[in-house]
């Protein structure tokens, strides 16, 4: 179910906090978060954030058109490699041809 | 023959369901239109007068965001997806379900007909 609009949109209290000191003083630091389903408000734009991923912290530039999305979304927990036996295979074409 | 966005209505079907092969246009929004320009949905197409599809060609374009308009806003709204480096966008570029489906497997809507994978054995029937 859907957020009550009554609410509005979901910010960490201590993110929306240094966001606005950050806009306050107008001046541009990256720093780290945890809080992935904090929602990107339009204070967000442009500034960079280290948002963490279950490992280490992402570095997301928030442009315009990421306003309404979560942090969580621009930082991927999961890494892909590939399955073996696709990347076995394609080694072995290119030795045999 | 009622030719209304760009689309030809199949003649022997009843307006209600006609409309459905806009692309755009389902069951609730041809009742509604049917309903706003006063057409009784149990008409058939070849049945309607010329002002009644003038009607219906008339409030459609001007109340339904249909066809070639739709598909670009569709594409407009993936595509921005895929710009901002969402995880929904990501999804869409490697072509496998958006929404937090199971891709273990099924999700063969999305990812197509079944690929063979080089060098995988095949289970040895007991």
């Amino acid at each position: 179910m859907a957020r009550s609009i009554k609410k509005g949109p979901y910010v960490e209290a201590s993110l929306q906090k240094k966001i606005e000191a950050l806009n306050t003083s107008s001046e541009k630091r990256v720093f780290k978060t945890w809080s992935r389903g904090s929602t990107i408000t339009p204070d967000f734009v442009g500034h960079t954030i280290a948002v963490h991923n279950g490992n280490k912290f992402i570095p997301v530039y928030v442009s315009e058109n990421m306003v309404g999305h979560k942090l969580g979304e621009f930082a991927p927990t999961r890494l892909f490699r590939g399955h073996s036996g696709r990347a076995a295979a394609d080694k072995k074409v290119s030795t045999g041809a | 023959m009622a030719r209304i966005a760009g689309v030809d209505l199949p003649r022997e079907k009843r307006v209600g369901v006609a409309l459905t092969y806009i692309f755009g246009v389902g069951r609730a929004t041809a009742e509604r239109v049917l309903d706003t320009t006063a057409v009784s949905p149990d008409t058939r197409v070849r049945d309607l007068s010329d002002a009644e599809v003038a009607r219906l060609r008339q409030a459609i374009e001007r109340e339904v965001k249909v066809e070639g308009a739709l598909r670009t806003e569709v594409a407009m709204n993936i595509k921005r997806l895929m710009d901002i480096g969402s995880y929904r966008g990501t999804r869409h570029r490697r072509g496998l379900p958006v929404r937090g489906q199971r891709t273990h497997t099924n999700a063969r809507t999305k990812k197509g007909p079944r690929r063979a994978i080089a060098g995988k054995k095949k289970a040895v029937k007991k």
